[in-house]
């Protein structure tokens, strides 16, 4: 059996959540086992065998990640629970500097031989790879800082909470959506809570205890007399919490006028939520075919948020721009010659990105990284000019930077840590501005919240974005529902359209649970925070086509 | 202890199933052993291997099911494990979509295990990286690529008289080959379920050809272009696809739900309806030479040679047993692969007979627009070159497409010789009014 079991949620009947594999990384448990915590002392005496036995073979650098992975993921369709999912996943991963070379082995034999037997292995990988090496592992510094522990600052922990509460929680939504019109709803609620310790051969022990959580559905509102079919997924965001996201009630931020939406922030209404779902999924199927052409698009930070993932998360992740994804994800137009300019104008002046692996609530959220280095905020894009990348302890020195910037992780114990995305936000306007506000300066305009369709091309260039729903903005008012709406643009393009933001007020989270990268490939979730934020004539295309 | 034997396994699942005190008890066991190696910029960046071997045990009171795992197979840990699966079951909801397990079930023999996959050493796989690397190298290119490779078995035994045990193989290679201005890029692919049949340097001298030959590429209005799309293009190992879209659409459920482009306008569905060419036939057989798979399905269900659309009319779509029921439709288990029927021409042969068209050697970040016509978007990638006269006159700038494979397949032109990609058979295609709808300057 491989690793990862990915449970093929289409056969499961849940193909109506836009989500084609789920990845389970460990074996079915009962819900009560994931509360046992395991002994942090054992975990020290453990690494420090490994650490030991990977430098007396010749390790110039070992760092070991003891991990306990637990997932709870529950899924239900209309008035059933289809399935709980369980799982617990322990074992360790042993990375060693040898000969220059990195080698990496793990193990689920968490005992002092089993992990000494693996610091072996990763050496030999390190020592046979090393006649392939070009230039030796150089590591961007870091001080050791003995014994620390971190938790995610959660309320509830999720996995404390009866499954049964939580499946009821499920299926009262999914009552709300069939009594307002739904013909079908796939709901599922994901729970993470990562363990992960930590320890290298510099002096860290850093044990960390990493939450997150992520209630979505889909509802489909079928017309059997046309034949015409349509879905509305959930507004909600995945988010770096515990269970208060769904159970403590906080404050919303009210959508335009005319729309009914709210936007959620560190609470998630989600009954309310799938009553106006389901009246929208009804909509939907007869609202009005969008007309090609340029339109102002006013995004909402559910949706924008995908946006700045793929068009400026991903590209300015140095490994990409340097070719080490070349085989699978891509490369970058985002090249060191352009950063180098300092003047390489990413978007337009209001335009302010950062990096940011400490803001509370984030998926990204950690104290530490997967190599042990302190996380922090950082500026990739200021006053729209590019100025920064993410880059991690052996790629810091490429770029001039005297530390890593705190963004390696591993999607798990047997996965070895490389390189992946902070959170990447979109700093909010700083002139007060509310989205009704802004729809009031749009002559002919498209207002869109929530994911849909996207797809990138593998150096960042050209984009196409669909949404969950779309809204025709004339004269400054909302007029009405529309459909079959994709905006293509170019990132560069994009960016420098972008108009006006709205103030922090308006400012929360979207977040993207299971994106993928690597080969093998590994998962990580991350977030994206955003303001609405206006984009002066984008290319709209209508995607209606007959069969 | 990756890999049991057929009696050991069927040894461990006896054992199972004589501690279940339920009413109805399955146990399943799995195991693999595999490796893999990735490179880039010439140079290689990681490598692994990894084994594992897994039971597991589903264990009912009436409608009412638990499932446990275990990966250590000593008495007490089996007892144990079906006391979990037990205890797990009698605190689970009743399933309303419950269905017993099957009985005895006849399978057509399995010849998915090659010793030649299962015997790869870490040095073959270094030599791959290391001759991919050396090609690429010796013409001043940049290489970037993975190999993966694994071996496995999966047995199954209930307590209705259920009995399954198979092995199977296989191993997956890509590279892209990017020349030094960046101007250009090649890919190829491949995979095999026996490992003999993977020639070392061919991919990487395909990826070579095509990054050498897609530098400087000039752009030319994006619309309406005839197409030959290689097999690649049209299915993939890891990723969405066209092909792959349409296979996967073809169960029985969400068109009876009236969600799918096969659902029919005041329902039902559109079985029996010609939907495609009459050129286009998709078929499944576990035990075809090229693309063989384990001769049932991960219920048990027996897969069988089957024909999916014939003459371009559906025939058959796959369900779930409790829809099958529920509809009283006949019960359709998922096949390992799809084999699409083709014709005897090579990719030349039909850029021979083109005046004007585009190659399409890859095509990424497929996703889907809308599932009422099975609209995807995407982008060529990794070699895209301008056809005129029956030659490739230069290589193009990449393009976004916004296309439904069902439109596809009614515009077909010429089909090719199949070739496997990602554990299917499918052809090269050439396609009228394929629609491109914007520029990238990506390479």
């Amino acid at each position: 059996m491989k690793r990862r079991n990915f449970i093929q949620l289409a056969s499961m009947g849940v193909g109506g959540l836009a989500l084609s594999h789920i990845p389970v990384f460990g074996n079915p448990i009962s819900p009560e086992v994931a509360l046992e915590p395991i002994d942090v002392a054992l975990k020290k005496r453990l690494a420090d065998a490994a650490l030991n036995a990977a430098k007396s073979q010749g390790a110039t650098y070992a760092d070991v990640r003891i991990g306990r992975y637990l997932q709870q993921y529950i899924f239900t369709r209309e008035k059933q629970v289809q399935n709980i999912v369980n799982a617990e996943s322990y074992g360790v991963g042993i990375r060693v500097i040898a000969n220059g070379t990195w080698g990496f082995a793990a193990t689920n034999n968490v005992t002092e031989a089993g992990l000494a037997q693996a610091a072996s292995q990763a050496i030999a990988i390190a020592k046979a790879n090393a006649r392939y090496q070009q230039e030796p592992v150089q590591l961007a510094p870091v001080k050791g800082i003995g014994e620390v522990s971190w938790r995610t600052p959660i309320v509830q922990n999720a996995f404390e909470v009866p499954v049964a509460e939580k499946a009821d929680l499920l299926l009262a939504a999914n009552a709300k959506a069939l009594e307002n019109g739904a013909s079908f709803i796939n709901t599922a609620l994901f729970q993470i809570n990562e363990q992960k310790y930590f320890a290298s051969t510099e002096g860290s022990y850093i044990d960390q205890d990493i939450h997150r959580i992520w209630p979505t559905f889909s509802v489909s509102a079928v017309d059997r007399s046309t034949g015409k079919f349509r879905s509305r997924e959930a507004l909600s965001a995945p988010m770096g919490m515990g269970y208060e996201y769904l159970s403590k009630p906080g404050p919303k931020i009210a959508g335009p006028a005319g729309t009914g939406l709210q936007g959620y922030n560190k609470y998630y209404d989600i009954l309310e939520d799938a009553v106006l779902a389901a009246k929208q999924a009804k909509a939907k199927i007869t609202a009005k075919s969008v007309q090609p052409g340029k339109y102002d698009l006013v995004l909402d930070p559910n949706h924008l948020g995908l946006t700045i993932h793929e068009s400026v998360g991903h590209p300015l992740e140095l490994d990409r721009v340097l070719g080490y994804e070349a085989n699978y994800a891509g490369t970058s137009f985002a090249t060191l010659d352009k950063w180098k300019t300092k003047n390489f104008k990413y978007g337009s002046k209001q335009v302010n990105i950062f990096a940011d692996k400490t803001q509370p609530g984030s998926l990204g959220y950690v104290a530490y990284d997967d190599e042990g280095v302190k996380t922090k905020r950082w500026d990739l894009i200021k006053d729209g000019v590019l100025v920064n990348y993410q880059a991690i302890r052996d790629q810091a020195h490429i770029i001039g930077e005297p530390e890593s910037h705190g963004c390696c992780y591993a999607d798990h114990w047997s996965s070895v840590q490389f390189q992946r995305m902070a959170n990447i936000s979109l700093a909010p306007g700083k002139t007060k501005l509310s989205v009704d506000d802004m729809i009031k300066n749009v002559d002919k305009g498209i207002y869109i919240s929530g994911r849909g369709s996207f797809s990138i091309d593998q150096q960042r260039y050209n984009f196409q974005f669909g949404g969950t729903v779309f809204y025709e903005i004339s004269k400054g008012k909302i007029v009405g529902m529309l459909e079959d709406v994709a905006y293509q643009s170019n990132t560069q393009e994009f960016w420098n359209s972008c108009a006006a933001i709205c103030d922090e007020s308006d400012y929360r989270m979207f977040g993207s649970f299971f994106d993928g990268k690597g080969q093998p490939a590994q998962i990580s979730a991350v977030s994206h925070g955003s303001a609405t934020t206006r984009f002066n004539g984008v290319n709209v295309i209508n995607t209606a086509r007959k069969i | 202890m990756a890999i049991l034997t057929k009696d050991e396994a069927q040894a461990i699942l006896k054992k199972v199933l004589s501690y279940s005190k339920s009413d109805e008890c399955e146990a399943s066991l799995s195991g693999s052993v595999g490796g893999n190696i990735r490179y880039a910029r010439n140079s290689v960046s990681t490598s692994g291997m990894n084994e594992d071997t897994s039971l597991s045990v589903e264990s009912r009171f009436g409608k009412r099911a638990g499932v446990a795992t275990v990966n250590v197979f000593d008495e007490e840990s089996l007892k144990k494990v079906v006391q979990r699966a037990e205890e797990i079951a009698r605190l689970a909801p009743e399933n309303p979509e419950y269905i017993p397990f099957l009985g005895p079930q006849t399978y057509l023999p399995a010849n998915a295990h090659f010793a030649t996959t299962a015997n790869i050493k870490p040095e073959f796989r270094a030599e791959v990286a290391g001759k991919s690397i050396e090609l690429a190298n010796a013409k001043g290119l940049t290489a970037a690529g993975f190999l993966e490779d694994s071996s496995g078995f999966s047995a199954t035994m209930n307590n209705k008289g259920l009995f399954n045990y198979g092995q199977n193989s296989g191993l997956t290679f890509s590279v892209t080959v990017r020349t030094a201005d960046g101007t250009g890029s090649g890919y190829a692919t491949r995979d095999f379920s026996d490992a003999s049949k993977f020639e070392t340097a061919e991919p990487s001298q395909v990826a070579i050809a095509k990054a050498l030959g897609s530098a400087q590429a000039k752009a030319i209005e994006p619309g309406k272009y005839t197409v030959i799309m290689e097999p690649a293009a049209l299915v993939a190992n890891t990723d969405a696809s066209l092909l792959g879209a349409l296979f996967n659409s073809l169960s029985a459920r969400p068109a009876d739900e009236g969600r799918s482009f096969l659902s029919k306008k005041g329902g039902g569905n559109k079985l029996g309806e010609k939907l495609f060419d009459e050129r286009i036939t998709v078929y499944s057989d576990p035990n075809n030479a090229e693309i063989p798979s384990l001769t049932w399905d991960e219920d048990g269900r027996p897969r069988e040679k089957i024909t999916w659309i014939e003459k371009g009319v559906v025939k058959n779509l796959f369900t779930t047993r409790y829809w099958a029921q529920k509809q009283n439709i006949q019960s359709i288990p998922t096949p390992g692969g799809f084999i699409m029927l083709g014709g005897t021409q090579s990719v030349d042969d039909m850029i021979k007979s083109t005046d004007r068209g585009i190659l399409v050697t890859r095509l990424w970040y497929i996703r889907p627009v809308d599932p009422q016509t099975l609209l995807y978007t995407g982008l060529t990638r990794d070699g895209t070159f301008y056809i005129e006269n029956g030659k490739i006159k230069h290589p193009v700038k990449n393009f976004r497409f916004n296309e439904s494979p069902i439109i596809m397949l009614n515009n077909l032109e010429a089909l090719g010789k199949p070739v496997r990609v990602g554990g299917n058979l499918v052809p090269p295609m050439k396609i009228r009014d394929f629609t491109f709808t914007s520029l990238s300057d990506a390479v």
